[in-house]
């Protein structure tokens, strides 16, 4: 190690583990010069030479091109474009075979040459470092470079770095390891200086802190030509030891820097990137002639050629062309290879073309390439994984892809075997153990893809699932919504059944896809989301169906008024109307508080309800109202009215402020009508609550008239007087200590008189049952209604005085009740007077809903008008 | 006795402590979902046929995760059922089809554009929206997405759908696993010094 460092670490030379020597066999064809290739009959030019997409055709059947002219572009950021190697005809485009070890068609451009070879536009440049590093990128990809090393991925995308990304090695491949071939030898040793160039615009472009250009020791000339060349460039030319395989991109970086790339890994990520010299000179040639990528030097060697060599051949060359070039002796031709004898493949169809990367042609009898032995049982010897420069265990990757057990194969890293076939090479019984890697990776890689293709049918299964859901929930609402229109103008008795009905299933689903969803929630169900949505649902339906037997049985009513029991059927929706209302709104609140996208429908369903419930109430009052004209006799007294009234004024006002709360909160833009409502109904209660003031002030007399058997009725009046604000002459202190001993009266009175009605009841009961002790129980009766009579007059005695206090106030009173009627009388006036100018112009809807406006009003007048008689009359000023 | 007393109460607090421990855990690190549903539907091949009786992969991956039989799945072949009854520890059974198609082999649905009417039909009918088309207009698969189900070809009323073999390409081509012991591998390149 210590001599190492001394020895001067930049001379240093690493090692990489395992490699073999195997026979070299370069002698053959590396001691002629470089010839040039025939001109074929045809060029067949894939358009797929490169790693990436394919390159997209530019010409068309029958285009006479010129040399150089492109054929096709490249197409997508991985791909490398075609150029014509000669002048020509286009005479075909399809598929055709080419060089890949399926024999497989691909889409090929065919070239017929007309023997002219004229030039097309060529732009040389004189000094491309003039040119900025994208520009240079540019003419680079333009000119089709790829990797001539073998891979063939494009020039242009390996050296563009990324922002992130610093070169600190340039590692230039002439090592050549493979036997048989000797194209990159050939070259160096014949146009070092080009190499050079090449490699000086590869600086320019990566401006790495140092260039390495490797090359094995069994080429001496070679590495003597290129330091030659190299004097005076930033170039460190260093020859290794003769070893399969030091011309892999990863052992040749090992090998001169001491630098491992990780697993999976890029060169770049250890700061070096790697070019083939043969990569090198087609950039000079590219950028400093002008002359894209339209022809490469070939090693045609074997025993079956007669003139093996080093041909600088045009990219298309059929293989068989090539051969005749060489002088091939077809009695001899056993084993035809193309690439190296380690990493290429056997060809059997000579029609295929040569391309980029196709760096050698071997003609071979099976005396020089014997017929492979048959494979034998694996005996563990273990020389393979003294052999692997990848430092793998290729017996254990065999007996995985052998077995299919592709899981472990991936985790002895056979993805990161680079098939050189040393492990084969000495592998004593004969095992084509890369070609069971390569084997495994195929299968490996279709498993990937259709893992990936099966995820994205799911994910599209899924998608299309919840689609199709969705519509037909959309289709269900609006079925509902158009049932539910149907039904609302027919008559409710007729479908309430039905409705009542289908309430009753939407419960009972609910109900079961709640009892469903627990289920789910207790074994733990993946679907346990869809279930809630599930029952989210069917709750939603049910209280659809619940409401809608509502509305029905709000619809129904009206029609109902006149009967007798009118009054009852009124109280009854109401109640129904105003619990609709309540739920509704409890529901949109809720909506509101989870912030659900139903909320504004809910809250509007809501003010639907609520003016529904109002409407009814004005009904009930109306009838309410219009009994009492019609039966005198059990006309109630005109202050309950108006209590009743005032209360309903005042809740409905109060009802409006919250709307109008809720509706400021939520920032709904009807807060202005809201708020005018609002207004408009407290107005309504001030003035009826001053109606009532005033007849409460004129109406002392009644609860005396009637008090105790209708004691809930009655009882209420006296309470009235405080909470109307009508003492205002009255000290305040008096008032509240009255309105105290009132409240307390009445419920003493309240509880005396229940008492007393349940002793009797029981008393009646036990008379019944024939009961023996009923002295003690009769006894107990009269007690009470004792009780209950005493109270009665201490609250009689209450009202009188409380009436007698009101009457010292009814001056101003009365005057109030007097403008009260005349401005419903006026009010009524002017409506009717609208309704009669609109008579006829306007349409119905207007003109029903001016008319009952003019009830309201009427009925308002009609009140006010008789409230103002009632109070003359109490205090005896009727003359007037 | 105090020692019992004192053993007992120990052990209590122990128990105490490891129930609190456990329970706090079960809530935090609580697991979602079924996950022996999602790894047998990861399994599966998602070609969403409807074969095995179940509408689509998931639900017969939630039937098997019930203890229906696993090999009830053709395109997944026998891979499938081998991976599943590994995956369940359950018996390898052999696959459960009418065996009237080899079931190894990819197809694609391809519609005979010139007879399609544009009824909308297979739209419909394809469980992973892979056929493009408007009512009255030419429909077409979209290859890539197709996953052979043939769910399409029974509702077509003009019968212009055939499923396809997906002949192999370059990119989907792959290399024979060599013949085995006693057989020359023929790719195999021995060099030999002269």
């Amino acid at each position: 190690m210590l001599a190492r460092l001394f020895r001067g670490g930049t001379r240093e030379i690493f090692d990489f583990p395992g490699g073999i020597h195997p026979p070299e066999h370069k002698s053959e064809s590396n001691t002629t010069p470089i010839l040039p290739g025939p001109l074929p009959s045809q060029l067949i030019l894939p358009l797929n030479m490169h790693i990436g997409a394919p390159a997209r055709p530019l010409v068309q059947v029958g285009d006479k091109v010129l040399k150089g002219q492109h054929l096709a572009e490249g197409n997508g950021a991985v791909s490398a474009p075609v150029h014509a190697p000669t002048s020509g005809t286009v005479v075909a485009i399809g598929p055709r075979p080419i060089q890949h070890p399926s024999g497989m068609d691909a889409p090929c451009l065919v070239l017929e040459p007309d023997g002219e070879d004229r030039w097309g536009d060529r732009a040389p440049l004189d000094d491309p470092f003039a040119l900025s590093p994208g520009e240079l990128l540019e003419r680079i990809a333009e000119a089709g470079i790829v990797g001539l090393g073998g891979a063939g991925f494009p020039t242009s995308v390996k050296v563009s770095l990324g922002d992130h990304q610093r070169v600190r090695e340039l590692i230039i491949n002439g090592v050549e390891c493979e036997p048989f071939i000797t194209a990159d030898d050939r070259l160096m040793r014949e146009r070092a200086a080009d190499i050079v160039q090449g490699i000086q615009v590869l600086q320019y472009l990566l401006n790495p802190e140092r260039t390495l250009l490797g090359i094995e020791d069994n080429k001496p000339e070679a590495a003597a030509a290129l330091r030659a060349a190299a004097v005076g460039a930033d170039i460190d030319v260093r020859v290794v030891p003769t070893k399969y395989p030091s011309g892999g991109e990863k052992q040749l970086i090992q090998l001169l820097t001491g630098k491992e790339v990780g697993s999976g890994g890029l060169p770049i990520q250890v700061g070096v990137v790697c070019q083939n010299v043969g990569t090198a000179y087609a950039l000079k040639r590219a950028l400093f002639d002008g002359e894209p990528l339209i022809s490469r030097i070939t090693t045609v060697t074997g025993d079956a050629v007669a003139r093996p060599g080093n041909y600088e051949i045009l990219l298309g060359t059929p293989v068989a062309e090539l051969l005749q070039h060489a002088g091939v002796d077809q009695t001899r031709l056993q084993r035809l290879v193309l690439g190296g004898p380690m990493m290429g493949f056997t060809l059997h169809n000579p029609a295929i073309p040569l391309v980029k990367t196709s760096n050698c042609l071997i003609a071979a009898s099976t005396d020089l390439l014997p017929e492979p032995e048959p494979e034998q049982a694996c005996i563990r010897c273990g020389a393979c994984a003294d052999a692997c420069p990848a430092s793998l265990l290729p017996q254990q990757l065999y007996w995985y892809a052998k077995n299919d057990d592709l899981e472990r194969a991936q985790q002895q890293n056979l993805m990161d075997c680079i098939e050189c076939g040393a492990c084969a090479y000495v592998c004593p019984s004969h095992i084509p153990l890369v070609q069971y890697y390569r084997y495994a990776k195929g299968e490996i890689r279709i498993q990937a893809a259709e893992r990936a293709k099966a995820d994205r049918a799911r994910e599209r299964f899924e998608a299309r699932q919840a689609r199709v859901e969705k519509e037909q929930a959309e289709k269900e609402a609006r079925r509902r919504a158009r049932q539910q229109a149907n039904r609302a103008p027919a008559p409710a008795g007729d479908n309430a059944t039905a409705l009542k009905q289908t309430s009753l299933d939407a419960s009972k689903a609910y109900k079961a896809a709640v009892k469903a969803a627990k289920e789910a929630e207790t074994r733990d169900d993946p679907d346990l989301a869809r279930y809630q949505a599930e029952v989210e649902k069917r709750k939603t339906a049910a209280d659809r169906a619940k409401a809608a037997v509502r509305d029905a049985g709000k619809a129904a009513p009206p029609s109902t008024d006149a009967h007798p029991k009118a009054e009852a059927d009124l109280k009854k929706q109401v109640a129904d109307a105003s619990a609709a209302y309540k739920s509704a709104l409890r529901e949109a609140k809720a909506a509101l508080a989870e912030e659900r996208e139903d909320a504004a429908t809910l809250q509007s369903r809501a003010e639907t309800l609520k003016a529904e419930a109002d409407r009814l109430k004005a009904t009930l009052r109306d009838a309410r109202a219009g009994q009492p004209a019609s039966a005198p006799t059990a006309a109630p007294d005109p202050v309950e009215e108006l209590k009743k009234a005032v209360a309903e004024a005042s809740s409905a006002y109060k009802a409006a402020v919250k709307a109008t709360k809720e509706a400021e909160q939520n920032e709904a833009d009807d807060v202005a009508r809201l708020r005018a409502e609002a207004d408009r109904l407290k107005a309504k209660a001030d003035e009826l609550k001053q109606q009532l003031r005033d007849a409460k002030a004129a109406a002392p007399a009644t609860p005396k008239t009637a008090p105790p058997p209708p004691a809930a009725a009655a009882s209420p009046t006296p309470t009235e007087p405080a909470s109307g604000g009508g003492q205002e002459s009255e000290s305040d202190e008096e008032a509240a200590k009255r309105q105290k001993r009132l409240n307390a009266l009445k419920t003493a009175y309240k509880m005396a008189h229940k008492q007393y009605k349940e002793a009797h009841s029981a008393l009646d009961r036990a008379r019944r049952d024939g009961a023996v002790d009923l002295a003690a129980m009769e006894a107990r009766v009269e007690k009470l209604k004792a009780k209950a009579d005493h109270t009665r007059d201490a609250l009689d005695a209450l009202m009188d005085e409380t009436k007698a206090s009101l009457l010292a106030h009814t001056g101003k009173d009365l005057k109030t009740l007097k403008l009260d009627a005349a401005r419903a009388e006026t009010a009524l006036r002017d409506k009717s007077d609208e309704l009669k100018r609109l008579r006829d112009t306007a349409d119905e809807d207007t003109l029903k809903r001016l008319t009952s406006e003019l009830g309201t009003l009427e009925h308002d007048a009609h009140l006010a008008r008789r409230a103002l008689k009632q109070a003359l009359e109490e205090h005896g000023l009727a003359e007037e | 006795m105090t020692t019992i007393l004192i053993a007992i109460a120990a052990l209590l607090a122990l128990a105490a402590v490891f129930g609190a421990a456990l329970g706090f855990a079960s809530e935090k690190f609580k697991v979602e979902g079924d996950p022996i549903v999602d790894q047998i539907d990861a399994l599966l091949p998602q070609t969403q046929c409807g074969q095995c009786g179940h509408p689509g992969c998931r639900p017969y991956a939630e039937a098997i995760a019930n203890g229906e039989e696993h090999n009830r799945c053709p395109p997944g072949g026998e891979v499938t059922v081998e991976a599943l009854a590994e995956l369940l520890g359950r018996e390898v059974l052999p696959l459960d089809d009418d065996g009237s198609e080899d079931a190894t082999v990819k197809k694609v649905a391809y519609i005979r554009e010139d007879e399609c009417i544009g009824c909308t039909k297979c739209i419909q009918a394809c469980p992973v929206d892979a056929i493009v088309g408007a009512a009255k207009l030419m429909h077409t698969v979209i290859v890539d997405e197709c996953t052979g189900c043939d769910l399409c070809v029974e509702p077509c009323p003009v019968d212009c759908i055939d499923m396809v073999p997906v002949a192999p390409t370059l990119g989907t081509w792959t290399w024979q696993r060599p013949a085995g012991a006693g057989q020359s591998p023929e790719q195999r390149i021995d060099v030999v010094n002269l």
